[in-house]
């Protein structure tokens, strides 16, 4: 039973008609939501198609590799890329996943389609600012994809564009004209867009819940965007300059990271008095805090998911707000802990060491929140609930390779090596991703009115859970070893022994990123055919439960909504007799 | 389907440590006075969050294959004590596992970072370029001569930019492609780079220090056996990135000062 207000909301815009005012230039924050999801979506297989090009080559240097010369002649003459082409895949591999699929997809997509929705708003805040956004973001979109089809190719500097490699120009190497100007610009305009989000996600937080809708009875998820749209405000307000000195650096040569007596393509440089590890910090200071902009929302999908398939309250709810805070704020004293081999002061060292070990604290805490609420529940085993679990298990594995490097002086044997790339591929890609998964497979029937193929969601679960531990945990034995990252094939005495492990892992690689397809199939597929979805399929107790699946355009039809209890009122016996009570139900919840 | 998740978890995580107890792939032999404490300080991370990485996943293996009982007498449990338990466990374990690293931990760096190189060491120069290291001794005169960025010109072979014309000092500077140097003698290396940023890295003397352009940062350590080891890039350089490598010679100081002796000849 729901309250309605007897006064009619009187809505911030009123519904349009015309296609391009509903479809593509739309102000409700739900088309918004599904057009940074299809982005993502874009963006995601893009990246994973970079990612399979990379892992043929490691594993196979020789094999040309079908059309791949269609697609750049120069990088890949006869199909067979070159150092360089290597480079630049994996630059755009690591952009692209880190900036267009991670921050967009748990964080904008999800935030922008549910975070109104589980406060009982009708809109962002500032819808215009919000399609703005997300026109902002396809536009740096564009400008990045652009690089692949200049002459020069992408640029090679990776996706931390160190400089002087990412200032000087052209004499840097390929790829380091045109290409590295198009990312700085593309980041740039990417920063724009995540400014105006985040404004707009801690506006709408703050300011649009509907009555009773008390801080404290939040859901997990919207606490996650909330605290992720103030991280994201400070990250990309540092990014921003940054990407602008950048560019200015490269076109209207000044000097910001580049000092004096530099010699390339044996040309001195024409710089004086810039600082290489001014970028560093820079970067950092944003490229820390941007792990947690991908992780948390993450986070706080699951924590939101996984009572509703236990049939039982998330444990410590308000512990796990206050560790997603203290998370927030943790990241950003760390962001030295990537700079412990870059000649800063050995005494900042320790100074950075301490902080990121200590969130390690808040991030076990969380860890054991999901794990002590799987205890004694009665499991629903579904797609999302299992990609949950997944979710749980691959957070372990990549947290605990943070001990490691948090380190300073274990790090300066295993930095740069693939420990690193198996770490921040579990942590932050492969987890958060997880969580993507989940809540695709928990939020699709209310997205699109549909369910989606359970049996095909299980199958893609196991395939991909069992996979992305074949990829990326035989990496930490590389890293260990010694097997650098970054090189485009292994020429060197002591890694020759290595690329055995390296074919294990590109055939991995290939079949677990084939299993992506039956998702896609599944979700193309689903959005047409799959049966209709009810109001409330998983019997969940938010607010996004409490309307027509999908939502009217303005999310309640009219009603105001009355908000009495937490978001997790399950295992409860309610007086209809379920075992849950809605958020917006005002009967007393009984004691358990 | 949640017994499956069950075993599949608990599969992975034995497959997974047991690679990490047999040493299947592992660090090279430490060669270095400082390694053994660095090497101590991994195992010990090792132990300790292999340990929390175990017992995490076997834990949620054990209450994932619970929860999947279907026997419908069965209620549901809130974990016993509520979250406080798992709070305290969390905060007192990673705690003391925290605390103990950093403590450790920071000696094993203090030892490479904040001590001083020995007054005595054996003081070379180190030049990173797209994409090779140069290395310069300073000859019979014990002084380097001074770097002028503007006389580079790897044609000719003056890849530190040396100009003996004018500086007495480089004249009897040797400069090889190899780091060639005495066993159990402290080394001072100084560090610059000529474009961009590199990095050495010898994971046998666990050393990995970048080249930043525009500062000279020193590294010294003493290696304590003989032999031929890899320096390799791990900071990205440009196209040539993954052929950037150059040889660690250690020798006995016989060895050492007659091959100084050859160089110095030339």
């Amino acid at each position: 039973m729901h309250e309605t207000s007897a006064s009619h909301a009187a809505h911030q815009h009123t519904a349009p008609t015309s296609f391009i005012r509903k479809h593509v230039f739309s102000l409700d924050h739900k088309v918004i939501g599904k057009q940074y999801y299809d982005l993502a979506l874009v963006a995601v297989f893009i990246g994973m198609g970079l990612s399979w090009l990379m892992r043929i080559h490691l594993g196979w240097p020789a094999w040309p590799i079908p059309l791949l010369d269609k697609l750049s002649a120069v990088g890949a003459p006869g199909g067979v890329m070159t150092p360089e082409y290597y480079l630049s895949l994996m630059t755009m591999h690591g952009t692209i996943m880190v900036f267009f699929v991670l921050t967009n997809a748990p964080f904008s997509a999800f935030g922008n389609y549910f975070l109104p929705i589980q406060i009982g708003a009708e809109d962002m805040a500032f819808p215009r600012f919000n399609m703005m956004s997300f026109w902002t973001i396809f536009v740096a979109f564009i400008v990045m994809m652009t690089a692949f089809f200049v002459t020069d190719g992408p640029p090679i500097a990776g996706w931390t564009s160190y400089a002087p490699l990412s200032a000087v120009g052209g004499d840097a190497g390929p790829g380091m004209r045109l290409g590295q100007t198009l990312w700085a610009v593309s980041i740039a305009i990417f920063c724009i867009s995540s400014l105006l989000g985040a404004l707009n996600f801690i506006a709408t937080t703050l300011d649009l819940r509907t009555k009773g809708m008390s801080l404290a009875r939040m859901p997990l998820s919207t606490w996650a965007w909330f605290v992720t749209a103030v991280i994201a405000l400070l990250a990309f307000a540092a990014l921003l300059p940054a990407t602008i000195l950048l560019i200015l650096d490269r076109t209207a040569g000044t000097s910001f990271f580049i000092p004096a007596g530099l010699v390339l393509s044996d040309k001195l440089q024409p710089h004086s008095g810039g600082s290489p590890l001014l970028w560093q910090h820079l970067f950092w200071f944003f490229g820390h805090p941007e792990v947690y902009i991908a992780i948390l929302p993450s986070i706080g999908i699951v924590s939101h998911i996984i009572p509703v398939f236990a049939r039982k309250p998330l444990l410590g709810p308000r512990a796990a707000i206050g560790c997603i805070m203290a998370t927030g704020f943790l990241s950003y004293m760390v962001w030295g802990h990537h700079m412990f081999v870059s000649g800063m002061s050995p005494f900042s060292a320790n100074l950075f060491s301490v902080p990121t070990l200590f969130i390690t604290i808040p991030m076990t805490i969380l860890t054991l929140l999901l794990i002590g609420s799987v205890y004694g529940a009665k499991m629903r085993f579904t797609a999302a609930s299992l990609f949950c679990l997944g979710f749980i298990s691959v957070f372990i594995s990549g947290g605990i390779s943070g001990f490691f490097l948090a380190q300073p002086s274990i790090d300066i044997y295993l930095h740069a090596t693939y420990f690193v790339v198996a770490h921040f591929h579990f942590v932050m890609a492969v987890a958060s991703i997880f969580g993507v998964f989940a809540g695709t497979y928990f939020w699709f029937p209310k997205m699109f009115g549909r369910m989606m193929n359970e049996g095909l969601g299980k199958l893609h679960f196991w395939l991909t859970f069992i996979g992305v531990y074949c990829v990326f945990m035989p990496m930490h034995y590389l890293g260990l070893a010694g097997n650098v990252r970054r090189y485009s094939a292994f020429t060197d005495d002591y890694l020759i022994p290595l690329i055995p492990v390296h074919k294990f892992i590109t055939v991995a690689a290939l079949l677990t990123g084939a299993a992506q397809f039956i998702f896609l199939f599944n979700l193309i597929w689903s959005r047409f055919k799959g049966p209709i979805a009810s109001e409330n399929p998983w019997e969940a107790t938010t607010l996004e439960w409490s309307t027509t699946s999908p939502p009217p355009f303005d999310n309640f039809g009219g009603r105001h909504m009355v908000v009495y209890h937490g978001a997790d009122e399950y295992g409860v016996q309610s007086s209809d007799g379920k075992d849950y009570i809605m958020q917006t139900s005002p009967e007393k919840v009984p004691a358990r | 389907m949640g017994r499956l998740f069950a075993v599949v978890v608990t599969v992975i995580t034995l497959l997974s440590v047991s690679f990490f107890v047999m040493h299947t792939w592992w660090m090279p032999v430490d060669i270095s006075t400082t390694g053994p404490a660095i090497d101590h300080q991994l195992e010990e991370t090792m132990t300790g969050s292999g340990l929390l990485f175990l017992g995490g996943q076997l834990l949620l293996g054990l209450f994932v294959w619970q929860s999947s009982d279907k026997n419908p007498a069965r209620k549901i449990k809130i974990f016993p004590g509520g979250a406080n338990p798992l709070v305290a466990a969390a905060i007192i374990l990673v705690g003391i596992e925290i605390l103990t690293l950093t403590f450790v931990g920071s000696k094993a760096w203090a030892a490479v970072n904040l001590v001083p190189a020995a007054a005595d060491s054996l003081h070379i120069d180190v030049q990173a370029e797209q994409f090779a290291f140069y290395f310069r001794y300073a000859g019979p005169d014990g002084q380097f001569g001074g770097l002028h960025p503007d006389k580079i010109d790897d044609g000719s072979g003056n890849y530190f930019g040396l100009d003996p014309a004018n500086d007495v000092a480089a004249r009897d500077d040797v400069v090889v492609g190899s780091l060639v140097i005495p066993v159990n003698r402290p080394i001072l290396l100084t560090l610059h780079s000529k474009d961009v940023g590199h990095s050495f890295y010898v994971p046998e003397l666990r050393i990995q220090q970048d080249f930043v352009p525009g500062i000279e940062i020193p590294v010294h350590f003493t290696a304590t056996q003989t032999g031929k080891f890899e320096i390799v890039c791990t900071q990205l350089c440009g196209l040539g990135h993954y052929n950037m490598k150059a040889y660690l010679q250690v020798m006995s100081e016989a060895d050492y000062e007659q091959w100084l002796k050859g160089q110095e000849g030339q």
